[in-house]
């Protein structure tokens, strides 16, 4: 590609074809890129889960048999984790906007940053040929059952393998770049929280992910060659999988809930006028909820057969998460205090986000007790705490940076008052889905159940009803976008004082002429007060 | 709105009274949260594009009260969880041990003295109860929502449950674990007897289907059977597939078997393939069944073929 007219030409025009796309070393089209596969996998996964959830209007058989039923919602589990929500809001936004928000012309390794999109597609193109006999055994792939099934685990293990690899290499990619290529007076207390937030996952992709691709490979070698790790019929232990397992996934809710903590964190200044409040305990917390994340993984565990004591430690450590995670909810709250809020669509995804990560968290106050979670432990009521986490705490946070940052990224201007209504039919439908599922779970009822006890039959139905509303307001607020109102968008429409704003809609290939130096902080908003500290 | 199962154990209120716990301490952050959420948006709605805001990046009394009282709220839910959990683990003296064994997709009871049941589970009232439990092939999980008692059961190793019930009657239990096809149906029954009664039932003295009423038409205590015995977890009564042939239309069909020879499934064969499953192998089907020998006496086993003839 031709670099010499990089500054005058947005980076969507400069070059087109398939080619110019999938050979690209831009940060801001493999994010594009990155937004569209992660995009595409959610739909997927969510038609599996509207398959689901219309399986349940009825106890027993309504529309699939057992064993369809079980692939659905492993199918629905996987791919949701693997390949929308693990890469999901760090490598489509964080690629689009690290270098744009620390002033640099591209991350620090380029190529190695196209090859991590290229093993993300081949990891994806292995998963996808896996459905040809698709596994049964849950995202969680629990041995000895995941040993002694008869689907197709090697391949579904293996395309997790292979993409863990893409997520280790964007990690190194996003914490050196963060390192090396900040702009002159962009110290590290002045760098906007959505990098924090990104450095903090990234830690954890590096440093987590090598656990799960071990365990996976040992699984690989349990089916293979008959190894005896985890299979009790050979002397094995199915805990040991266990540990190895949530060792990493636990570590993985934080790679996907950070930066979504780092896109409102963003949002809600801009839209209240105001700079963020606490800024060091929101950026510091990233880090400690980031290394405590190490070290809870047992809670996953409780009834599991691990000893007594072991449950006592991971008890303690997981109610020490929860107090930085609640410093945060109360940070972004006070940063509108006295502001001048003004409720765009992104704003209002922003302020869905703390609202239903605040349930999210509080439920999970529930299962960290360990005497409430010998009831509660893989029931309903977890189903229900992890989508109020991960889809009122990420997707609300992925949606709100698709609004934020519309202008941005595509030139373009969407309608304010479709995506308003979306917003208004994905809140209710989601609350309608997911909160009877918490009674559902207290009142006994297990998840992954094909069928269920008549009793529950009033709670499943309002809860698939829940996901007609969420659909259409998915269908409506992906209309809003594919259909921009106008075609040209201001630099800054909403005016921002983050860096990526500082250039024109859409960036030119190469985002900065001259690199810029920093006078002030990214939340340089409202008028400073004498009396203040 | 009950959003609690019937409470019947010991351990039931104590974990009732942690949900309760933390259930107030959720609704009462949750309605501040959302108070002050929707009262900030509403106070401090943009009015123009001039608005005036004051530069507040922090307030320590502020910072300083929001992580002191949830660090608080979080070491008082630990502690009862704690307390309360080191309650339902600590083996009970005199507890009245029964070996609990899980197999796709039933469960399997045995007691002191011998005696054998399969998908339903009798304990005495008001006596210490600890189950042995173990796994004869993947990871399952035995759940009693009425006794808020759920533990993992795993292969080649043994996990325990404690339990006092304190309520008569007869309580579902759940699998828990992922297991397979037919991991919603591997369900059984924990009936709580009064310890005279229990200690009858054990010796066999008194009629153990006591929910049959002896004046029921066979074919509906073969109904009842069907589902307390565990069939249901395998065979399907509708014509779905499963795991054993389904029952719909079964009786008198013609039945090819692995050997390549048949039979007709009459009321001889039937008998047979509950009483030694292994002997007559279907084609298509897996040596999975466990004998129903001793599980079942003859009155039953009629109950059930006399069942499978109205499956038309």
């Amino acid at each position: 590609m031709s670099q010499s007219h990089s500054f005058d030409k947005s980076y969507l025009e400069d070059g087109k074809g398939f080619k110019s796309w999938f050979f690209t070393h831009d940060h801001k089209r493999l994010g594009v890129m990155y937004l569209w596969a992660i995009g595409i996998f959610f739909v997927l996964a969510a038609i599996a889960s509207f398959l689901i959830r219309f399986e349940h209007l009825t106890p027993g058989q309504t529309i699939v048999d057992a064993q369809t039923y079980n692939v659905l919602f492993t199918l629905h589990g996987a791919v949701m984790v693997f390949l929308f929500i693990v890469p999901g809001v760090a490598a489509s936004f964080g690629n689009f906007l690290i270098p744009l928000m620390i002033g640099a012309r591209d991350v620090i390794f380029p190529k190695l940053n196209l090859y991590s999109f290229w093993i993300y597609c081949a990891g994806a193109i292995i998963f996808l040929i896996a459905l040809a006999a698709p596994a049964d055994t849950g995202w969680t792939f629990y041995t000895p059952y995941s040993i002694d099934t008869g689907a197709n685990v090697i391949l579904v293990t293996f395309g997790v393998f292979v993409l863990g690899f893409s997520s280790i290499l964007t990690g190194i990619n996003f914490i050196v770049s963060i390192h090396k290529l900040r702009a002159p007076g962009l110290t590290w207390d002045r760098l906007p929280l959505f990098c924090w937030a990104a450095y903090a996952t990234s830690l954890l992709q590096v440093l987590a992910t090598p656990v799960v691709g071990i365990t996976l490979l040992l699984l690989i070698g349990e089916r293979y060659f008959g190894l005896g790790f985890f299979d009790p019929a050979k002397g094995g232990d199915p805990v040991l999988f266990q540990h190895f397992f949530w060792f990493y996934s636990h570590p993985a809710v934080y790679i996907m809930i950070l930066p979504a903590m780092g896109i409102i964190s963003e949002v809600i200044p801009v839209f209240s006028r105001k700079p963020i409040f606490g800024y060091k305990a929101i950026a510091y917390s990233s880090l400690a909820i980031a290394l405590i994340s190490f070290l809870v993984w047992g809670h996953h565990m409780f009834v599991s057969g691990q000893s007594k004591l072991i449950n006592i430690i991971f008890s303690v450590i997981t109610f020490a998460v929860a107090v930085p995670t609640a410093i945060k909810v109360f940070n972004w709250l006070w940063t509108m205090y006295k502001g001048s809020i003004e409720l765009s669509a992104a704003m209002l995804y922003s302020l869905a986000f703390i609202f239903l990560f605040t349930i999210g968290g509080l439920t999970g106050l529930f299962l960290g007790a360990l005497a409430a979670d010998v009831h509660l432990h893989d029931t309903y009521f977890v189903v229900a705490h992890m989508h109020y986490v991960m889809i009122g705490g990420t997707v609300f946070g992925l949606f709100s940076a698709i609004h934020f940052w519309y202008p941005k990224m595509w030139g373009k201007m969407f309608d304010e008052f479709k995506a308003k209504i979306a917003f208004v039919l994905i809140f209710i439908g989601f609350n309608v889905v997911f909160f009877p599922q918490f009674i559902l779970g207290t009142l006994g009822m297990p998840r992954r159940y094909f069928n269920y006890s008549p009793e529950f039959t009033t709670l499943h139905q309002i809860s698939t009803y829940g996901t007609w509303i969420l659909g259409i307001g998915f269908i409506i607020m992906l209309y809003a976008l594919l259909k921009p109102i106008s075609d040209k968008a201001e630099a800054n429409p909403y005016e921002s004082a983050s860096l990526e704003w500082s250039m024109p809609s859409p960036p030119p290939t190469l985002n900065f002429e001259k690199i810029p130096t920093l006078t002030a902080s990214t939340y340089d908003y409202g008028t400073k007060l004498e009396q203040e500290a | 709105m009950n959003w609690l199962p019937t409470s019947a154990s010991t351990f039931a209120p104590e974990v009732d009274f942690v949900l309760w716990l933390v259930t107030i301490i959720s609704v009462v952050s949750c309605i501040l949260i959302g108070f002050l959420l929707i009262y900030f948006v509403i106070k401090y709605k943009k009015k123009s594009d001039n608005d005036q805001t004051p530069a507040i990046t922090h307030d320590s009394f502020l910072e300083t009260l929001w992580t002191v009282i949830p660090t608080i709220l979080c070491i008082v839910i630990f502690i009862y969880g704690y307390v309360y959990y080191d309650r339902y683990t600590t083996v009970p003296q005199n507890a009245y041990e029964i070996n609990v064994t899980a197999k796709k997709w039933i469960w399997t009871f045995d007691y002191p003295n011998g005696k054998k049941t399969l998908g339903e589970l009798y304990v005495p009232a008001n006596k210490p109860i600890r189950l042995v439990m173990t796994s004869e092939d993947v990871l399952h999980s035995f759940f009693v929502p009425a006794f808020r008692v759920k533990q993992d059961v795993i292969g080649n190793r043994y996990t325990f449950i404690n339990f006092t019930a304190t309520k008569e009657g007869e309580f579902k239990v759940y699998c828990t674990e992922y297991c397979g096809s037919s991991h919603s149906n591997m369900l059984a029954k924990v009936h709580v007897l009064p310890e005279l009664e229990y200690l009858k039932w054990e010796s066999g003295e008194s009629a153990k289907t006591s929910k049959i009423a002896s004046d029921m038409p066979l074919d509906q205590i073969g109904k009842q059977l069907y589902s307390d015995k565990g069939c249901v977890a395998c065979h399907s009564i509708d014509g779905a597939a499963g795991v054993g042939p389904s029952w719909k239309g079964l009786y008198n069909a013609k039945r090819i078997f692995t050997d390549g020879t048949s039979a007709a499934a009459d009321e001889n064969y039937l008998k047979e393939s509950i009483l030694y499953p292994g002997e007559k192998m279907v084609e298509g089907y897996g040596p999975v069944m466990p004998s129903y020998k001793g599980l079942l006496d003859d009155a039953e086993i009629t109950a059930l073929i006399e069942y499978i003839k109205t499956l038309k």
